[in-house]
């Protein structure tokens, strides 16, 4: 029980900070910094929910991310074209606007395929995937390729996606001037929230019945299908929970950054998300936002100094969590509490016996 | 129709060089487990292998690299699996993690040794040019890297059937315990397992720069693809690399044909999702009976 | 007594049938009542070897059915094609009158068929709880599960009851003993509450001590459950076993009850044979 009051009291306190203390702290452009890793932090949700909980290493959630960022970004370059056509697909010889584009000038339709989008390729992948039983290092892979090709893809379809340059020049966002200092704070605040919900949601699911059954999948997917549950299914469904989040993610990620481009969701940027979960400690939700934060924040401040430092860092920072500390930030400072009770515990050994441990749920 | 027939030879030497890749990265992942992301790194070392060479061997720095680019990236990968792989067998997830801190590493170094601009290195003259054939041309330096990719395949072949090591990593390959009860040395297998196919990468690394510029980040390029040629081909599978490479290189280039380079990658990955509705480990599978 | 009117004739019938599938579904029905299984003609082949050639096997509802044969009889394939792991290349698998053949392991069990395995699988990072909500809980829809457990219910106490780990009931799966782990999933086989169980080697690997506790196990929930059992110790045949059914090279070689076959020179000579002295 105790767990649980201490889970929800540092839920609060991160809630106080994030919410009363930076705003008023931060200069508006460390806010806007810090609203762009809370979006990457949404994403990085996602695979701590599909990869920790899961087992399903995804290495290509930039796709989800894109997907919900490009579809936020079209409906701003129509909606700032106003009936015309958006002006890079002027410059690229564009007469007139693709079918792929027309839905966009639909906020409403814009808006639900953010999320929708990302969870119906990941639903078709999953199922094509998961029912086959394609797995582990076999799904990492496919996925990674999955990145490849989707910017791959973008890149090369300039006058439909914008090239190399992505997505960007946006003058209005839903009547509100995207670079005004109001804005940027309005939108720290809308991200800040949507974290928080989405996380209290993914601990609500990790804590379920299904929360459990997903661990099971993660450690016995064979097993788990003669407890009479199709592993594929439950596999899709979390794939596709995780493929919504980075979707939410790259479409809030649009006006806070101004651009959606394929560089930041290829090969490596899914990766690096990847990287930062683990860093952070894979098995606990708090655990990939904490690492999402902390990782982007190191790599801004970083490559202000030396760029080329911050890959040699990266590098070895990951090549040591992996072999010293898997389980991540959260996995030591659990080893930590553990030694410390064990210590405690000790002395109090003759006293009182640890008894059977009442977990109530996995820390998340 | 002669344009067409020119992308038969793209096609090979394109699935030649993700057959020298692949080779390297389905033996380790069938033998031991693991995922080896730096094994682009690899191949970027011995494309600079032959890039460094020219200084001293000229115009035959490509052929002079051969050697020394396989000795050189299969010290790379023997070093690696010393360090840090052969603490994590059987987990090719978190190998994957891992190795790719390493690549990144790599990559960087790279670009301070070399610069973050892609060099060019001359192909030998006897490379230049080709033969017609009805209507369309081989070139000699594709036609070169077909060679290549049967000499080492053949050479693989006959070291896992003739020799007495090569067997023994057939059998660590089949059931390490097994051939570690039988009294094979599963650790020097595997040492070498990791030198040859670390060394296939640097000979492919070579390769490449026959048919283009080389750069840091050469590595990433292909490494995605030579992944899907193992998804494809079934762990540790001669015959099923080979015929998942060629295939691959030939739907990749006729696809880039057809329609254009964006969308053949998406072709492909398309094809290899459907590839595995039907055979989902790959086309050949050692047969087990364990619930793993 | 409200039957609907237009129904006059064979009605005591149709309400002998309802109370037989009744009985059927709660798994309860009179041995020898009804054939639940039927295996008829299979046949695997793996790479040329064939490991199952032309076996006939029949359990009824209610039975309690020992499987044994030397290593290498086609036992624990016999349990994998029967779960769907394994896919015969000809031959059937009848379950109260649907073929099993060609179902995914998650239907059958949802028809409901339980196996264990020989080397006990449960889910470490699981409390044992945990472990048997998850088998109790599979006919839920999905959307279902997105609750948080809240206690225990009555089918996973009971199954902790019947195995015995009530007071590790809150303790993750992964610290259990070898013994105590088989029996968790003996607890979740019950929690699913299948009409078919199938053991793979239940005592496989235990003390002697734990032996018996498996045998009184096996021969409580064999009260009001069909049973196969596949076995090696012959020990535990001899205590435990009622029906049992001799698999040789893949082939049925005897069936009957522990007696008849016990004496049969075939059984000695294939099987027993090598074990004589303790057969005795």
């Amino acid at each position: 029980m105790s767990e649980r009051v201490r889970g929800y009291a540092l839920f609060a306190t991160v809630a106080l900070l994030l919410l009363v203390v930076a705003p008023l702290a931060l200069p508006a452009f460390r806010l806007d910094e810090l609203a762009k890793y809370l979006c990457l932090a949404i994403a990085a949700l996602g695979i701590g929910l599909a990869w920790g909980q899961g087992g399903m290493l995804t290495l290509g959630q930039g796709v989800f991310f894109g997907l919900g960022g490009y579809a936020m970004g079209m409906y701003l370059k129509l909606h700032d074209a106003g009936g015309d056509l958006p002006d890079f697909m002027v410059w690229s010889g564009v007469e007139r606007l693709p079918a792929l584009w027309q839905p966009f000038g639909n906020p409403v339709v814009a808006l639900a395929a953010v999320v929708l989008v990302p969870v119906a390729v990941a639903v078709l992948l999953g199922a094509l995937v998961f029912r086959r039983r394609v797995r582990g290092a076999y799904f990492a892979i496919l996925s990674q390729a999955l990145a490849a090709a989707f910017v791959i893809l973008l890149v090369g379809q300039q006058g439909l996606t914008g090239g190399t340059n992505g997505l960007t020049n946006f003058y209005d966002f839903f009547g509100r001037d995207p670079e005004a200092e109001s804005t940027q704070r309005t939108m720290y605040f809308v991200v800040a929230g949507v974290l928080g919900v989405l996380y209290l949601l993914a601990r609500q699911l990790v804590g379920s019945r299904f929360g459990r059954l997903l661990v099971a999948v993660r450690d016995g997917e064979d097993r788990v299908r003669f407890l009479g549950y199709d592993p594929a299914l439950v596999k899709t469904v979390t794939f596709a929970i995780s493929a919504g989040m980075a979707g939410l993610a790259g479409a809030l990620f649009v006006p806070v950054v101004g651009i959606i481009s394929p560089s930041l969701l290829g090969v490596v940027p899914s990766l690096e998300l990847v990287v930062a979960v683990a860093v952070g400690g894979r098995y606990a939700l708090a655990g990939a936002i904490l690492g999402a934060v902390v990782m982007n924040y190191a790599k801004t401040s970083f490559s202000e100094e030396w760029a080329g430092g911050w890959l040699y860092l990266q590098g070895a920072l990951f090549i040591l969590v992996m072999t010293l500390a898997p389980k991540g930030a959260v996995g030591l400072y659990q080893q930590a509490r553990d030694a410390l009770a064990r210590r405690r515990g000790a002395s109090a050994a003759a006293v009182e016996k640890p008894g059977v441990a009442v977990k109530e749920e996995v820390p998340a | 129709m002669e344009s067409l027939l020119n992308q038969l030879p793209i096609g090979l030497s394109i699935g030649a060089v993700l057959l020298l890749i692949a080779l390297g990265l389905t033996f380790t992942f069938g033998q031991m487990g693991v995922i080896n992301m730096a094994h682009g790194e690899f191949i970027m070392a011995g494309a600079y292998t032959a890039y460094m060479l020219q200084d001293w061997a000229g115009a035959q720095a490509a052929a002079v690299a051969l050697p020394v680019a396989f000795a050189l990236a299969g010290t790379m990968g023997w070093v690696l699996e010393r360090t840090a792989i052969r603490h994590f067998y059987g987990r090719p997830l978190d190998t994957l993690l891992l190795t790719w801190g390493v690549s990144l590493v790599l990559q960087q170094a790279a670009r301070d040794l070399f610069g973050a601009p892609n060099v060019q290195v001359v192909a030998p003259s006897w490379l230049n040019g080709g033969v017609t054939i009805g209507g369309g041309t081989l070139p000699y330096n594709r036609l070169f890297i077909m060679a290549l990719a049967i000499a080492c395949v053949a050479g693989i072949w006959a070291y896992q059937n003739r020799s007495a090591q090569g067997r023994r990593m057939r059998a660590v390959m089949q059931n390490r315990e097994l051939a570690a009860c039988s009294g094979v040395a599963t650790a020097r297998v595997d040492q070498l397992t990791f030198f040859i196919g670390s060394g296939l990468a640097g000979v492919a690394g070579v390769a490449l720069t026959l048919i283009g510029p080389v750069g840091p980040s050469i590595g990433t390029y292909y490494i995605v693809d030579a992944f899907l040629v193992v998804v494809a081909g079934g762990l540790g599978q001669l015959r099923g690399a080979v015929i998942a490479a060629l295939a691959l290189g030939m739907l990749n280039s006729f696809a880039e044909f057809w329609t254009n380079a964006s969308l053949a990658k998406v072709i492909v990955f398309a094809a290899i999702i459907v590839f595995l509705q039907f055979r989902p480990q790959g086309m050949f599978v050692l047969r087990s009976r364990a619930l793993t | 007594m409200s039957e609907p009117p237009v129904r006059g004739a064979g009605r005591a019938e149709e309400r002998a049938e309802a109370a037989m599938s009744e009985a059927e579904t709660a798994g309860r029905a009179e041995a020898g009542a009804r054939e639940l299984l039927e295996i008829r003609g299979l046949q695997v082949v793996f790479d040329g070897f064939r490991a199952i050639d032309g076996v006939d096997l029949t359990v009824r509802q209610g039975e309690l059915r020992f499987l044994i044969g030397p290593n290498g009889a086609g036992k624990t394939t016999l349990i994998d094609v029967i779960t769907g792991l394994t896919r015969p290349s000809a031959g059937s698998v009848r379950f109260a009158g649907t073929e099993l053949v060609g179902r995914k392991e998650h239907r059958i069990v949802r028809l409901g068929i339980g196996r264990t395995f020989q080397t006990s699988v449960v889910f470490e990072e699981l409390t044992v709880v945990e472990n048997l909500d998850l088998a109790a809980t599979f006919r839920r829809p999905l959307w279902a599960l997105l609750r948080r457990r809240r206690g225990v219910s009555d089918t996973v106490a009971e199954a902790l009851e019947t195995v015995g780990l009530t007071d590790l009931a809150e303790r993750p799966a992964g610290v259990l003993s070898h013994g105590q782990r088989q029996w968790l999933e003996i607890g979740m086989l019950i929690a699913q509450r299948p009409r078919l169980l199938l053991l793979d080697e239940p005592v496989a690997g235990m003390s002697r001590q734990e032996r018996e506790r498996t045998g009184e196990l096996l021969t409580t929930i064999a009260e009001d459950h069909t049973v196969v059992v596949v076995e090696h110790d012959m020990e535990f045949l001899r205590r435990y076993a009622s029906q049992v059914t001799v698999l040789h090279e893949g082939r049925v070689l005897v069936e009957g009850d522990v007696a008849q076959v016990r004496a049969d020179p075939r059984v000695q000579e294939v099987y027993l044979g090598r074990t004589a002295e303790e057969a005795a």
